[in-house]
């Protein structure tokens, strides 16, 4: 693990992956914009913990992407994967020339995420809920070979309405996973509307504390918040953590925040290009 | 001598474990019926019982074969099957994950149980997906061997186990090798091809029709993908009629794989034996093979009946 910077270090890593953060957003637009397919919404709200743990948190080696100490990540909400290549890509996994090759026949880059064919991602996954079970067993991996590596699961609020996601969070909670931890993008919007409306999800922190969990409920996009709840959440050494990230489903651009129009739509050129502007270094200071 | 599969598969487990640190068990509230428990006590910190949790199970399992582990998944055929269908196909057989499957009480040997405990689909599910290998081990020695085969070969095994004892067909020294069937009775007037539990009752039926002077073939397929075609095509040429048993349904299956092969390489009449689009119910074993008409008096028949139909 990378060490807790002091106060003023952390102010300048704070700065520096909000302006990584800004970056992703609009490669993952390009990326959707350029297929003319896939998920912008649930891939802006990720953004922020996307450029914290990358650039900052994971300990991972690009050139050596399968190397067995690694920290793990995986997307278990597959559908916003334009924001983990954009990571993957700006991190030197691979050239950010296949970024315009999202969801194209021959490309390394799926409509959800594969292991087999993208360097740097640790778990195929697409049909919601399976990614934190998978975590456990990758944690329980780690435990049973005595490896000290964090797998670290990201989750959507709306496919917490899937059954496997609690009996994952039984299992993590028996076994005592204290090297597990789950970031939920927290946006409360799933496709077809407010989860209030489709599937009410609250209390939610009650529910994972009663799970067994270590909880934790955070600005999702505040990189300091996001960094301090990381290293709150590892040490917990003896308890899962989950940390609960309220976000905003496309957030960064205006037009697209809390809209769920905007979950599978893709921009057409005037809007990637209103949406650039905003996340340009002199649009964000303006909002 | 009689044992059964799913005790030849807790067995071999044990001995997997003993040679392999890598092997993990996982368990889903049955190990006292799949037999795992024999590894959970031996090896408690490497076996993981998830609960009544078969999803959960699988997709553990493919998260732990990630980071080089050998699981091995163990649960009733038809839940890892039906309940599991999309976690092993999407998270185990598309990404080609290294785990392996001992599913228990396969076809009608979940006989009282009834039709939610009979798994008589499952072999046509996984057989659909791709770099499945699904293997059908028809006694004690063969499943011991199926374990160790899986353990060998680097991908996504099924291996279907039956409830109750059977009669023991081979020794400690059979080997399973993937692909390859296994010719137990020489004939040329017909080829009986049968899997599982229906070996021994396929070799009944090579007596009754030795009785009436009918030589059959009996080719036991442990193996049922990928399928040992050669032997397929050699006896579809050599006996010019086939006849399929299976304690499954007649669609999908062994009956279909077989049925597969001949149509595309050596076209001659195949008569498949097994659940004829129907559920089974709860019973005796040997009365539902009777009613169901897969027994081995049915398997002679109509052997009988394809030898005669042949001579026409």
């Amino acid at each position: 693990m990378m060490k807790a910077p002091a106060a003023g270090d952390r102010e300048a890593v704070v700065e520096r992956l909000g302006d990584i953060a800004a970056r992703l957003r609009v490669d993952a637009l390009r990326m959707i914009h350029k297929s003319q397919s896939g998920h912008p919404g649930g891939s802006l709200s990720a953004a922020d913990f996307f450029a914290a743990l990358y650039f900052h948190v994971l300990n991972i080696d690009p050139g050596n992407p399968e190397w067995p100490d690694r920290d793990r990540v995986i997307l278990s909400k597959g559908h916003a994967c334009p924001i983990l290549y954009a990571a993957l890509a700006n991190r030197g996994y691979f050239s950010k020339d296949h970024l315009a090759t999202l969801r194209q026949i021959d490309g390394i880059l799926q409509g959800h995420p594969d292991m087999r064919k993208t360097p740097g991602v640790d778990m195929t996954t697409g049909s919601l809920g399976v990614g934190l079970a998978a975590g456990v067993g990758m944690a329980l991996a780690a435990r049973m070979r005595a490896k000290s590596y964090v797998t670290y699961v990201v989750i959507g609020c709306g496919e917490m309405d899937e059954g496997i996601i609690w009996e994952a969070a039984m299992a993590a909670s028996k076994y005592q996973l204290g090297n597990l931890v789950v970031l939920c993008d927290f946006n409360k919007l799933q496709l077809d509307g407010w989860n209030r409306d489709i599937m009410p999800l609250e209390p939610i922190e009650a529910k994972w504390r009663a799970f067994g969990w270590h909880t934790q409920r955070i600005d999702g996009h505040d990189i300091s918040a996001i960094l301090n709840a990381i290293d709150t959440a590892l040490a917990a050494r003896e308890l899962p953590s989950i940390i609960i990230a309220d976000t905003i489903k496309g957030k960064g651009v205006s037009f697209m925040e809390n809209q769920c129009d905007w979950h599978g739509r893709a921009p057409d050129d005037e809007e990637l290009r209103r949406a650039e502007a905003e996340l340009s270094p002199k649009g964000r200071t303006k909002s | 001598m009689n044992a059964s599969t799913r005790e030849g598969y807790g067995e071999e487990l044990v001995e997997l474990g003993a040679r392999n640190e890598d092997v993990v068990v996982l368990e889903a509230d049955i190990s006292v019926s799949t037999k795992t428990c024999y590894f959970a006590r031996r090896f408690p910190q490497r076996f993981v019982n998830v609960g009544v949790a078969e999803q959960n199970e699988v997709m553990i399992a493919a998260g732990m074969a990630t980071c080089g582990l050998l699981p091995f998944v163990s649960t009733y055929a038809v839940f890892a099957s039906m309940r599991c269908c999309e976690q092993i196909r999407s998270f185990v057989c598309y990404p080609r994950l290294n785990v392996k499957f001992g599913v228990s009480h396969g076809g009608l040997t979940a006989c009282t149980d009834g039709v939610t405990h009979q798994a008589t689909e499952d072999i046509a599910i996984v057989r659909a997906m791709p770099n499945m290998t699904v293997l059908v081990p028809s006694d004690y020695h063969m499943t011991k061997a199926a374990v160790r085969a899986a353990a060998s070969i680097d991908g996504p095994v099924y291996i279907r186990l039956c409830r109750d004892p059977l009669p023991v067909i081979y020794d400690s020294s059979v080997r399973l090798e993937i692909g390859r069937s296994v010719t137990l009775r020489e004939g040329d007037d017909v080829t009986i091809i049968a899997a599982g539990d229906m070996v021994s009752a396929a070799l009944d039926a090579v007596e009754m029709l030795s009785a009436e002077s009918v030589h059959a073939r009996l080719i036991d397929m442990p193996c049922i993908k990928p399928i040992d075609e050669e032997a397929i095509i050699k006896a579809a040429r050599e006996t010019r009629t086939l006849v399929t048993v299976e304690n499954h349904q007649i669609a999908g299956g062994l009956g279909s794989a077989v049925a597969e092969v001949v149509v595309e390489n050596a076209p001659v009449p195949v008569r498949r034996l097994g659940l004829r689009d129907t559920f089974g119910e709860s019973g005796q074993y040997a009365l539902l093979l009777q009613k169901y008409r897969f027994s081995a008096r049915d398997i002679a028949n109509a052997c009988a009946k394809a030898v005669r139909e042949k001579k026409r």
